[in-house]
């Protein structure tokens, strides 16, 4: 190969690690067809429930241990613009003021990625390798958004899946009401903001919803389906890398053939 | 006597907005209406940003340099013949505001729309002394025949329909005749103007806000959409500005620029209908005007929060889009929030105001979904400030004893990797054994707020990192 290999950590995220690891084995491919190799150290969490806690204390224990475990990486890439962002745009904060520890955290933070905006930004990927027949409807989750500037870099990626009809949701860009801790510490809010999102992803008609964040998708998913909405909810990358054989979502483990690619 | 706070019992404010129909059906004009009008004007103009930066920066230097220019403002007030009077606490402020009301014999006073005379609770405060305060900014006059507070800081009757306008006017209007139309906005504007141009007449004293004061001339400024706090500043003997430490602007070129962000920012407008300039009393050449002229600018705890965590929230210019783009705002409306200032701004600066003891809940109810930082005209970091109050309610043990457990619990396995690891791939595969026929929970133990409104996805067995380890010991 004449480029030279990146060496990519992928930072997996805590909910893709146990709740589903099909978005990790997405990122992975799509990682390794752009060229990378991938590694994944043995890691936890990024820290962001404890930062936003107001637990600062624990908040930069977890994130030196982070730092430390992907320190030897070209790339830290994670498929979620959440963790990012809390690497991305707070780590530092966490740091200020130490000489020691400051500038390694700035120079993780500047290798760090959200998954689709390394694709698209950094590798130049401008087409993937994969079919689906489907309309789908994208959900820009708020960090990855407004921290990361991932809005475009999705759906460039997504108009080149052979099959897929992206159609737009009324105010795709706001919050669907998971907020991490927020959604069980004020459920009743996050109730009526989470009601209106699947409001809007349902009026769109699409059969599809994805985002690029677990949590949200796990939010949104949760209450397509509670309300009786069939609406299937996937992570982006999975229908990115074409690996939508993964029933969707909540879906039960046995789900009806899907459909030939 | 201030207005109490209801914000230690936010949550079930919120349980109660959302159970009532009619301010969820008024709070759709604020997500729907706001957002977009805001939206366009901002487009129509290519240096929007540019203005915003200009607008911090104008800010920052004068709160870097407040002392200077607050005395600075102050020899010009004096100069043009009106008083200043500082005041460091609510009660200090409603002295001064009581005794110059007492020594004109006031029995009557209007007033323009002013969020620090909420702060103050001055309406309660004059009543109690036997002086009639009256309302005459539209929306501030129907809240007041609610005995409400507002539940919005440029728009106070926002959480009410029509329909309830029309029935408290009916109400509170005793010589209103039963065939009179008032299903218009228009028809409730005239009887209101009806009803207040008796009261402009008669005042002795009137009260306005500010929304700029001037360093380099003195003048105070309002910016308004319906001329009543000309008629309520000119008119009587007495014109008092309640002002905060904050409102300082260097110069009138200053102003200028942050009337274009404000306009734009709080009502969708270039300009608002009346941007009123007043310096000092009436002058012997003048045909109107008052003849006296006096400044009140509160501090109540605004001095404390220069330097610190929190300085960023002074630069505050009260345009309200923040809680028009807040997504909790929508959901609730103000009045949850229990105290005078709603929304993310009122997250913020309400702790500092009333204390984290009292208004710990609000900046916890923010899902940081930043929409606010981003619309801010003055780029106040308003996420930032809630996680700040956020930590020193954990410092201070403020937060519940059930979150800080979950959390010291998880805390201790994700500093933990190898633990972490073991204890997730147990519980992952155990949920995923149970869930895996229905691929989801209707209930969960331990996360019943989740599964009340929505049901929760089975995990797929393995952890991922378990997984990928298999995956990597066998060939590839």
């Amino acid at each position: 190969m004449a480029e030279p290999t990146r060496r990519v950590g992928l930072f997996v995220t805590c909910l893709v690690d146990l709740i589903r690891p099909s978005v990790g084995f997405a990122a992975v491919k799509l990682l390794e067809d752009a060229g990378c190799t991938v590694e994944v150290p043995r890691q936890t969490c990024c820290g962001q429930p404890a930062f936003n806690a107001g637990d600062r204390a624990t908040a930069r224990a977890i994130a030196e241990q982070v730092i430390d475990a992907f320190s030897s990486y070209d790339y830290v890439v994670a498929p979620s613009g959440s963790c990012a962002g809390m690497i991305k745009a707070h780590y530092p904060e966490l740091f200020h003021g130490d000489p020691n520890w400051l500038p390694r955290a700035d120079a993780f933070t500047a290798k760090t990625y959200e998954l689709i905006s390394f694709l698209v930004d950094v590798l130049g990927v401008t087409r993937v390798d994969a079919g689906l027949e489907a309309t789908a409807t994208y959900h820009d989750s708020c960090s990855g958004l407004r921290e990361l500037g991932v809005r475009g870099q999705p759906r460039r990626l997504l108009g080149t899946v052979r099959g897929l009809t992206l159609t737009e949701m009324r105010d795709a860009d706001v919050c669907c009401g998971f907020g991490g801790t927020f959604c069980v510490k004020y459920p009743d809010i996050s109730n009526a903001i989470v009601e209106k999102k699947a409001a809007n992803v349902a009026s769109t008609g699409a059969s599809l919803l994805l985002a690029g964040d677990l949590g949200c998708l796990m939010n949104m998913a949760g209450k397509l389906q509670r309300e009786g909405k069939a609406v299937e909810v996937r992570h982006v990358a999975e229908v990115l890398a074409g690996m939508t054989a993964e029933p969707a979502i909540g879906a039960p483990a046995h789900p009806r053939a899907e459909p030939p690619r | 006597m201030t207005h109490i706070a209801t914000s230690p019992r936010f949550k079930e404010n919120a349980k109660a907005a959302l159970a009532d129909p009619e301010l969820q059906n008024a709070l759709k004009f604020v997500e729907v209406n706001f957002i977009a009008r805001r939206r366009e004007v901002a487009d129509r103009l290519p240096e929007f940003d540019a203005l915003r930066d200009a607008a911090r920066d104008i800010k920052n230097h004068t709160l870097a340099h407040l002392d200077l220019y607050l005395e600075a403002y102050e020899a010009k007030v004096t100069a043009a013949g009106g008083h200043v009077h500082y005041a460091v606490t609510a009660d200090d402020a409603r002295r001064v505001v009581l005794d110059i009301c007492r020594r004109l014999g006031a029995r009557t006073v209007t007033k323009g729309k002013s969020m620090i005379g909420e702060e103050l609770a001055i309406n309660d405060h004059l009543e109690a002394n036997g002086i009639t305060p009256v309302e005459t900014d539209l929306g501030e006059y129907i809240i007041q025949l609610r005995h409400e507070i507002p539940s919005h800081i440029i728009a106070p009757a926002v959480h009410l329909t029509k329909a309830q306008i029309e029935a408290d006017f009916r109400r509170a209007h005793d010589k209103l005749p039963a065939d009179r139309n008032l299903t218009e906005p228009t028809s409730l504007l005239a009887e209101a103007r009806g009803v207040l141009r008796e009261k402009f007449l008669a005042a002795d004293v009137g009260i306005t806000g500010a929304n700029f004061l001037v360093a380099e001339t003195g003048t105070s400024i309002i910016v308004t959409n319906e001329g009543n706090g000309d008629l309520t500043q000119t008119l009587p003997k007495a014109h008092i500005v309640l002002a905060s430490i904050e409102k300082l602007v260097p110069t009138l070129e200053d102003v200028s620029q942050m009337l274009r962000v404000l306009a734009r920012s709080a009502t969708a407008q270039e300009m608002s209908v009346y941007t009123t300039l007043s310096t000092g009393p009436r002058r012997p050449d003048d045909p109107d005007g008052p003849g006296e002229y006096h400044v009140i600018i509160l501090d109540n705890g605004r001095s404390s929060m220069l330097g610190g965590d929190f300085a960023d929230m002074l630069r505050c210019i009260r345009c309200g889009a923040c809680m028009n783009h807040c997504p909790v705002f929508h959901a609730v409306g103000g009045h949850a929030y229990g105290w005078v200032y709603p929304g993310p701004m009122g997250a913020v600066l309400t702790p500092s105001l009333i204390g984290v003891d009292k208004a710990g809940q609000l900046p916890n109810a923010s899902t940081f979904c930043g929409r606010c930082e981003e619309i801010c005209p003055v780029r106040i970091p308003l996420p930032r400030m809630m996680r700040s109050w956020r930590e020193r309610e954990f410092e201070r043990h403020l937060s519940p004893a059930t979150v800080r457990s979950g959390l010291a619990f998880w805390a201790f396995f994700a500093k933990r990797p190898w633990l972490y690891g073991v204890a997730t791939s147990l519980a992952a595969r155990l949920l995923a054994l149970i869930g895996r026929r229905n691929g989801r929970f209707r209930w969960l133990p331990l996360a019943t707020g989740w599964t009340r409104y929505r049901d929760f996805p089975a995990p797929q067995g393995a952890t991922f990192q378990a997984r990928w380890k298999a995956r990597n010991a066998g060939p590839r």
